[in-house]
């Protein structure tokens, strides 16, 4: 009976099953997990004020729980004089209090001895500020600088609330436009007056700097400064405007600080917050995490420059790897002689893929940047020297690195495609008069077309993870500006960027604020995922359209 | 003595071809050997294949009449190991010569292969492949000639209303068509059809047949064939090849009704092949 079972396949098919199970479970386990602990971040919690009371004093700390947990009282070693409850247990608490410039650290752990009371103050209010984290307290009054300098008070009492939310919204608009002008603008202007200087540096190199030249550049220059006192005004104004107001707030220990308004982003009052209120608040910090740059060293704000850069790399690994992987591909099909060297060449490929990528990084370090970057800057670049353009890590090398990281893969996938186009085809082609190099231009690349989708899709999905080599090559913790910009020649190649694998590895293990950054490495971990999930969606969506395109004949 | 074939052929037909003697010659082939390596797969061919006529081989399988058929576009050059002595002549050159160009002869050779193989593209870009590697991309005179080739091989009522749709959807016979159609395009002078309808069901092998016998006016045609009847069916000359070798080469009434050699009566008899 045992004998028939097993003679049938029948356990086979179990195994089989349970080991896919097994793979999907975890595969999907491990999704979840980033997701939940990643995109719990952003919802609004609720805040909670802690009310202590003991024989000397009476103490009020106001935060958000993140995580309590029952410990046994003999671990505690810093308490005494306490028996926890009936168990011998006590429940200790970690919570965000807020309030690093005051308290000194975002985070801390408490427990629940003498504690008397937990409650949720209705006008509890938590502020997300451009530094120092985030705020929470008692909003007690509005204030605006008149013209003299003095401070007026606007409201106060119930009043305060909508009118802190209008004059917030209002200087939020203002930031942004400072943020325009600055970068866009000013930044535009900076950007042309360095070329100025580069092209006059050259000038003066080949000693060609007639003296029309130098009145000419000597004319920009004005003109550009001109331009420039005109924003600086602009900008001026604004900070003026953003200036003036600014709010009074209480704190647990019942003192009263002033915040400008121009530090804050965000207001919320958590523990009023209805249920889709907190949703559309979740939706709302969602959002500017994926569009916002990040602040405090990566801690708070946004990860778009992150996105920006990885996607960017991205696509220009796979510009750069396609053709030279299918030119490969068909060379050592088409036209190589099929000899021992071939098989050689074969292998060497093969075992490029095997390379650790920490290798890959080197070698583009030193011949990428140093040999060719160097080169490159004392041939079309010697007005910049000693600041090095291209003989330093950039976004060029690291996309170049990466292409030859995933060379071997394209390179395996096209010749596959390659093999299994029927000879009648070609044969065909060629007895119409079409040269081997037209039959492969025309007909068989064109059906090899899904299978090198299938390389670049290997390709991306490989690259987008690496993140060893990119360290090495052009990544770094917080760059200045995107590679892609309005300013000529728009696209910078030879700027560092930002990356999302990169990000989650400093914002992990350099961060100097752990408990903030825990979160925000699920966040940005699930980011990641999605990115490359998206690049890999589209890229089968086009291969299925290939493929459906030059369906191979049947029969 | 083979009064069972007699009957199976048209009269009109063998009566029709007028007398061939004076039909110009259009490809002479002399002391033809050519060896895969060292095998020798032909030896010794040497016959003269008249202008708008049809010729046909025939023999048993193995015989080396696709190679043959394949020497006259140079296709058998696709293998590392091939080597051709002798001499192939097209329009009094040497199509093996060192300094001709392979792309245009087989511009002027066309070739129909056994199993019907159509680009993965749309009916009209088939069609217009060869010529579109002439250089003409000129859209209206494109359409002039896919027409003008799909009207010649019997093709274009059953698809001048989808010529953009895939190749691919066409029946079997529908394809070799097309395949003579995108042949045709290019207006070689010769056409060599390797069994062109031996992958096909009896109607669509009739509708080929009709068409070669059209086609012939305007070009010289080959064609190889395991198909007796079809050979007779549709052929002026006949050739009948045996383990390399040219064994008898004549009129095709003349092969079938009295065959000069025992060989070809026996293959012709059903004796063996």
């Amino acid at each position: 009976m045992i004998r028939q079972w097993f003679k049938s396949g029948t356990p086979w098919i179990w195994l089989n099953a349970g080991a896919v199970s097994i793979a999907l479970v975890a595969v999907f386990g491990l999704l979840l997990l980033i997701l939940f602990r990643g995109m719990s971040h952003f919802w609004p919690a609720d805040v909670e004020a802690f009310h202590y009371q003991n024989d000397q004093k009476a103490v009020t700390i106001i935060a958000e729980v993140i995580e309590s947990e029952t410990v046994p009282v003999e671990s505690l070693h810093s308490i005494e004089n306490t028996h926890g409850d009936e168990h011998g247990n006590v429940t200790r608490y970690l919570v965000k209090t807020g309030n690093r410039d005051i308290l000194g650290s975002d985070f801390r752990w408490m427990y629940d001895i003498d504690l008397v009371k937990r409650e949720k103050p209705e006008n509890l209010m938590a502020l997300e500020r451009i530094e120092w984290g985030n705020f929470y307290g008692y909003l007690t009054s509005v204030h605006e600088k008149d013209k003299e300098g003095n401070e007026q008070l606007i409201a106060s009492e119930d009043e305060a609330w909508p009118e802190f939310i209008r004059r917030l919204h209002l200087s939020n608009d203002i930031r942004e436009q400072i943020l325009q002008l600055e970068q866009g603008d000013i930044g535009s202007i900076n950007y042309q007056l360095e070329r100025i200087r580069l092209k006059e540096k050259r000038l003066q190199m080949d000693d060609a700097l007639t003296d029309g030249a130098a009145k000419g550049i000597a004319e920009k220059r004005k003109q550009l400064k001109l331009e420039y006192d005109v924003l600086l005004k602009q900008t001026q104004k604004l900070y003026q405007q953003i200036n003036r107001d600014s709010i009074k707030a209480t704190v647990m220990d019942g003192s009263e600080v002033t915040i400008p308004l121009e530090k804050i982003v965000k207001a919320w009052q958590p523990n009023k917050m209805s249920v889709p209120n907190k949703l559309g608040f979740y939706m709302h910090t969602l959002w500017s995490f994926i569009t916002d740059d990040p602040r405090e060293a990566n801690t708070e704000g946004g990860i778009f420059p992150a996105i920006f850069g990885t996607v960017m790399m991205v696509i220009l690994m796979a510009i750069l790897v396609t053709p030279f992987g299918v030119i490969a591909a068909v060379y050592l099909r088409e036209y190589a002689k099929q000899g021992a060297l071939i098989r050689i060449i074969r292998i060497a490929v093969n075992n490029l893929a095997g390379v650790p990528s920490i290798v890959y990084g080197v070698f583009g370090l030193g011949f990428f940047v140093y040999f060719l970057g160097g080169n490159i800057d004392a041939l079309f670049f010697p007005e910049a020297l000693p600041a090095p353009t291209f003989g330093t890590p950039g976004l060029m090398w690291s996309s170049l690195t990466l292409a030859l990281l995933t060379l071997p893969v394209v390179i395996v996938a096209t010749e596959e495609g390659l093999s299994r186009i029927p000879k009648s085809l070609r044969e065909g082609s060629l007895g119409l008069g079409a040269t081997k190099a037209e039959t492969l231009w025309r007909v068989v690349l064109p059906m090899a077309s899904p299978a090198i989708m299938t390389g670049l899709i290997l390709a991306v999905a490989r690259a987008a993870g690496e993140v060893a080599p990119l360290m090495l090559v052009g990544v770094v913790k917080l760059a200045p500006s995107l590679p892609l910009d309005g300013n000529f020649p728009f696209m910078h190649l030879d700027r560092k960027f930002m990356h999302l694998g990169f990000h989650i590895y400093d914002v992990g293990f350099q961060s100097p604020n752990v408990e903030a950054a825990r979160p925000l490495v699920y966040a940005t971990s699930f980011l990641l995922v999605v990115v490359i999930v998206t690049l890999n969606l589209t890229a089968i969506n086009l291969r299925n359209r290939l493929r459906e395109k030059y369906r191979a004949l049947d029969g | 003595m083979t009064e069972s074939l007699a009957t199976k052929i048209d009269p009109s037909l063998l009566s029709a071809s007028p007398g061939s003697d004076d039909a110009e010659a259009c490809m002479d082939v002399h002391n033809l050997n050519l060896f895969y390596g060292e095998a020798q797969a032909l030896t010794d061919i040497s016959f003269q294949m008249k202008k708008n006529r049809v010729t046909a081989f025939i023999g048993p399988s193995g015989c080396g009449k696709s190679t043959l058929l394949r020497c006259f576009n140079r296709m058998n050059d696709l293998v590392d190991s091939v080597r051709v002595e002798g001499e192939i002549m097209l329009d009094g050159k040497n199509i093996y010569a060192p300094d001709i160009d392979v792309t245009s002869l087989r511009q002027s050779v066309g070739m129909v292969f056994q199993k019907p193989n159509p680009f993965p593209m749309s009916i009209f870009e088939n069609v217009a492949y060869g010529l579109r590697l002439q250089g003409i991309n000129k859209r209206r005179l494109l359409e002039e000639k896919v027409e003008w080739a799909l009207k010649g091989s019997a093709l274009w009522e059953e698809v001048k209303d989808r010529l953009d749709e895939s190749a691919l959807g066409l029946s079997g016979g529908q394809q070799q068509r097309l395949v003579i159609a995108r042949a045709i395009a290019i207006e070689p002078e010769i056409l060599l059809l390797d069994e062109p309808a031996s992958a096909l069901d009896p109607i669509s092998t009739l509708k080929i047949e009709e068409l070669i016998y059209e086609l012939k006016s305007q070009y010289t045609i080959l064609i190889v064939t395991h198909n007796m009847q079809q050979a007779a069916r549709v052929s002026d000359e006949t050739a009948f090849m045996y383990m390399g070798e040219m064994i008898e080469f004549g009129k095709t009434n003349q092969i079938f009704t009295n065959p000069a050699k025992k060989q070809t009566e026996d293959y012709i008899t059903g004796r063996y092949g």
